[in-house]
């Protein structure tokens, strides 16, 4: 399997952040829409794609939102003002460059403090070089978000760029949806809106998909960098195969249909044991009367960052492995 | 089999949140002495249905008592080949030091959670609590043994046998919320003497110390006219504010508060008045810390109630009980379960 | 003036029935249906013209206070709170406990006893207790029940310019203002809800959802209001004064943007002043709403309130009423132009 890179570097680039997925949801809608039955979008932006198949009905999730910022106040100078949309972290975001929805470009900076790991957000601002609050105002309003300028880079081993999270999820999912051309399950792919601030849209797809079998597709963190906390996941050996995080303890029969698939068909693995953090599935398995549900994670290091670095293999591998599930014909 | 053999049966055996299919085997062939139909749903709740004498359409009350228990789960291997672990539901990890415990791996596996000896130890370092990520089991394997029989994700269960103490007491692991389980049959028993005009589903839920996720999907799936949690709560120990605990031995807690309805309560304790059952009261303001928090808000909202076991050593391996407590409430569950008809039901959860 | 009777009438967290009481008899005129689900949410229509689509308004009836936890031998009362209190509110307060209304104080040790700088420290919850006058365990239990629902003793007041004092005002306002819409909306179809249990954690709102299903709601609030002066403008959540707040993002959800952007139009529109709410602490039953089933829109306006959660909440008439206007513009700005965009 050769890497797309052409499609990753795209795709992590669009703008869409939690609650204004619109742009993404149309990137991926023209990707996919030779290639499956039926779309559909929910009245919280969740894109549904549908592909028949006489098997199980099959949620396969990956959110296509983002991280972000969202401006809540401008000052007379035209200093902005935001919160977080989801995990942004002071330290991670000090110094960096961010983008608005129409393209103005801001600068996070910070007030003079003594202990920069230790400041908050509402010490910290967006100076998009206005000179005044109404200049600044022409360009952006309070509630607009705005999110991390995109920078792709790859070498022979890895990518690393901004959105890795979850937008490796949405190109696994795109790659496996491209490939399998007759479905052995009945095959929903979802694109879900909100994770990062709360599983928000895969609860309510998860509701009107009524899957039988859940899956997602997502990050995860890593330990194998120096002094990193003791994790036993690291880049480049194999796709991750969750056992649990905080949303979610993996169902038995879905975690030990991926380690065999795994097995079989000489796919490289790692079993993941996260202590925090959680992901679709953990919503998906508690729609309705139950979904037995599982997580195909992506190691990637330096997650919420500006430059989430994941494996070329490892990616490969997650597709691979991902595919060989859909193809299987569930007993349960 | 009495409540003591089977409670004792529950407790020795393990099933940590999310791995609790080994005690399908001794669950379903109990229930299904006594319930009309045992079925095991997708995320591996067994629910187990007694038909009510209605002939028409039967109110439906479901009871709820959590089979998961709370433990541990192997996250790494080291190259010495000792077992690095996490916790699944809430541990205090000055509990773990010191213990013996079952890996559940390709086969189960015998280990120790060591501690440095005291000769090396720095001056002030035992006034320090040992935190779990510092913490090791010694399967006594080399590393290359140990990767075949034990893969990260692999559950562990502390190694404790269920003992004996005086005054009908009994100590354990996993008595939260087995002593649950054991009152539910204990109430389908009793059922099995009385008329009753609503179907009951019990069920041993799974989940219950991580998402209470075995509560959210079967209580959405049997759709209840009432939802009672069967679970335990904090027994008097000196260390506790004795309004925040509950007395061994006198019978079960009945919760006040935001969670549980106020008709269907004020019921359930002329019951237990009338019937001269003990009982207890206990207070939480809003969602309790029981399988009842989801049952209340699923679909458009389900009538709920709480009744504790008192249980001293909450979230150890030697959880404490009174047996006397089980048969209370499970006699109390009966006999409410008997007042409840079709006639009165509306009355009952009318505001 | 129904504020007056909404704020001082109980209605703590799970025991609501007083104020769903009032409430249910101000409306059920002016209703096409009304009914108490099985949690104790009410859940009202009013019919009007055909709608493709279904609106929902809703405000919890529900406050914070206390509940009465044990009463110690000498017939002192012990408690714990229902709903987040700021414990250092609580010292030298009248408070009413259980529906018999028992009048009861929260004391405190004379300053004139305590050690040099013991007044430094505040008192814990712990350290509180309610004194009814009785005498005994035995005396206090003849009035007082352990689980009995204690409430803040505080009348509603107006004061200075055209402000309001009372407790409860978080959520009594969004109470009085969905209770004035279900009487004077005319032809516009719409599920009035009240709900229970939000200051618990959002507990009545999803399963009203889950029951309604609809697919554009507005949740009125009172919301907190923290405008002191030399405060950064982007620390003040909300002004006194400053007309209806509408919610960004809170804890609980992220507004949906055309929504969000369709309130201010039509508060602009009709001249209504209005404000954004600037902070993404708190949440409220929105959160539940949103999620329900296979998701709907929501948008939040509030009355912002100083001393939320206080005996002595504060809010500008002036601000209510100009929220009251904002939500009726916004329900006949639904009606002429559609719902399709949403």
């Amino acid at each position: 399997m050769s890497f797309n890179s052409e499609l990753l570097n795209k795709i992590v680039k669009v703008y869409g952040p939690s609650s204004n997925e619109a742009k993404i949801r149309e990137f991926i809608t023209e990707e996919i829409k030779d290639f499956v039955d039926d779309i559909r979008i929910d009245a919280l932006g969740n894109l549904i794609a549908h592909k028949k198949g006489n098997g199980k009905r099959v949620m396969i999730s990956a959110h296509m939102d983002q991280i972000g910022m969202m401006a809540i106040d401008i000052d007379d100078n035209g200093f902005i003002r935001f919160t977080n949309i989801g995990g942004i972290s002071p330290v991670y975001s000090y110094g960096q460059k961010v983008v608005f929805e129409n393209g103005t470009i801001g600068a996070i900076f910070c007030e003079p403090v003594d202990d920069l790991t230790k400041v908050k957000l509402d010490k910290m601002y967006i100076d998009i070089g206005a000179f005044s609050k109404e200049e600044a105002e022409a360009k952006v309003k309070i509630g607009d978000i705005c999110i991390y300028q995109s920078e792709f880079v790859e070498n022979e081993n890895v990518v690393f760029t901004p959105y890795l999270d979850d937008r490796v999820g949405c190109f696994i999912a795109i790659e496996a949806l491209k490939t399998i051309k007759e479905p052995v399950n009945d095959l929903y792919f979802v694109f879900s809106v909100q994770e990062e601030v709360g599983l928000r849209g895969a609860k309510t797809a998860a509701f009107s998909v009524d899957p039988e079998i859940g899956i997602s597709l997502d990050v995860t963190a890593h330990g194998d960098t120096p002094k990193a906390k003791r994790f036993a996941i690291g880049l480049n050996k194999g796709a991750a195969i969750k056992v649990k995080d905080n949303s979610i303890i993996v169902h038995p029969y879905i975690r030990e249909t991926l380690v065999k698939l795994a097995k079989d068909k000489g796919i490289p693995y790692q079993m993941e044991v996260l202590e925090f953090g959680g992901t679709d599935s953990g919503a998906i398995h508690l729609n309705k009367e139950g979904v037995p549900s599982g997580v195909i994670s992506i190691p990637t290091r330096y997650v919420h960052s500006t430059v989430e670095m994941a494996s070329k293999n490892d990616i490969n591998n997650c597709t691979k492995l991902l595919i060989e599930f859909l193809n299987t014909e569930f007993e349960i | 089999m009495s409540n003591l053999e089977l409670l004792k049966l529950l407790s020795n055996h393990n099933g940590i949140s999310g791995f609790e299919s080994t005690l399908n085997e001794i669950i379903i062939p109990y229930f299904e002495k006594y319930a009309d139909k045992v079925t095991i749903d997708k995320l591996g709740n067994i629910i187990a249905l007694k038909k009510g004498s209605s002939s028409g359409e039967s109110p439906k009350i479901m009871i709820a008592a959590h089979m998961d228990e709370i433990g541990l789960m192997v996250n790494d291997i080291e190259e010495n080949g000792f077992l690095r672990f996490t916790s699944v539901g809430g541990i205090d990890p000055r509990t773990i030091l010191g213990q013996e415990v079952i890996v559940h791996g390709k086969e189960d596996l015998f280990g120790v959670i060591g501690a440095k000896p005291p000769h090396l130890q720095d001056a002030n370092e035992q006034n320090k609590a040992i935190k779990m990520k510092d913490m090791t089991i010694d399967i006594g394997l080399d590393c290359a043994k140990v990767k075949e029989l034990v893969k990260i994700g692999d559950s562990i269960t502390i190694n404790r046998s269920l003992i004996e103490l005086k005054n009908n007491r009994v100590a354990g692991k996993a008595l939260d919320d087995r002593a649950g389980v054991v009152a539910m049959f204990e109430c389908l028993k009793e059922l099995s003497n009385l008329n009753h005009e609503a179907d009951i589903y019990f069920v041993a839920t799974v989940q219950e110390e991580v998402s209470m996720a075995g509560a959210i999907t079967s209580t959405y799936r049997i759709n209840p006219d009432i939802g009672i949690a069967v679970d335990v709560g904090f027994g008097t120990t000196p260390e506790l504010d004795k309004a925040d605990s509950l007395d061994l031995g006198k019978g079960p807690g009945i919760t006040l508060g935001g969670n549980i309805h106020p008709g269907l309560r004020k019921k359930l304790v002329s019951t237990a008045n009338e019937y001269n059952i003990p009982h207890q009261m206990e207070i939480t303001v809003g969602p309790t810390g029981t399988d009842a928090r989801a049952i209340q808000i699923t679909r458009e909202g389900i009538p709920a109630l709480v009744l504790s076991i008192p249980l001293r050593y909450m979230h150890t391996s030697v959880e404490l009980i009174d047996v006397v407590d089980i048969k209370h409430t499970g006699k109390l569950l009966a006999f409410f379960i008997k007042e409840i008809s079709n006639e009165n039901l509306e009355g009952l959860l009318c505001y | 003036m129904l504020l007056k009777t909404l704020t001082e009438s109980f209605g703590l967290s799970g025991n609501e029935k007083e104020v769903r009481d009032i409430i249910i008899a101000e409306i059920k005129d002016y209703c096409t249906t009304i009914k108490t689900d099985r949690i104790g949410n009410i859940i009202a229509f009013k019919e009007g013209k055909p709608n493709s689509k279904r609106i929902m308004v809703t405000a919890h009836m529900d406050e914070v206070g206390l509940m009465v936890k044990d009463i110690d031998s000498s017939g002192l009362i012990k408690f714990i709170p229902v709903g987040g209190i700021d414990k250092r509110i609580l010292v030298s307060k009248t408070v009413l406990i259980g529906n018999d209304k028992i009048p009861g104080v929260i004391g405190a040790k004379p300053i004139h006893l305590q050690k040099r700088n013991e007044w430094s420290n505040a008192l814990n919850m712990s350290d509180l207790y309610i004194d009814i006058g009785a005498k005994s365990k035995e005396d206090a239990e003849k009035y007082v029940n352990i689980g009995d629902y204690v409430a803040f003793d505080s009348k509603y007041t107006e004061f200075g310019d055209n402000l309001v004092k009372a407790k409860a005002l978080d959520n009594r306002v969004g109470c009085a203002i969905l209770i004035d819409l279900i009487k004077n909306i005319e032809d516009i179809s719409f599920y009035g809800v009240f709900t229970v249990m939000e200051e618990v954690g959002l507990v009545g709102a999803g399963p009203a959802a889950y029951e309604v299903d609809p697919d554009i709601s507005i949740i009125l609030e009172g919301t907190l209001c923290y405008d002191i002066p030399k405060l950064d403008s982007h620390m003040i959540p909300t002004y006194i004064g400053g007309g209806p707040a509408i919610s960004l993002v809170d804890r609980t959800t992220v507004y949906n943007h055309k929504l969000r952007d369709r309130v201010v139009q039509v508060a602009k529109k009709n001249n209504i002043p209005h404000q954004f709410r600037k902070t993404a602490m708190g949440g409220n039953d929105s959160g539940r709403i949103h999620t329900s089933r296979d998701g709907s829109l929501t948008t939040t306006i509030s009355v912002p309130c100083r001393n939320i959660h206080s005996p002595v909440s504060v809010m500008s008439l002036e601000d209510y009423n100009n929220t009251s206007k904002l939500v009726k513009a916004l329900l006949y700005d639904f009606d002429e132009e559609g719902y399709n965009e949403f």
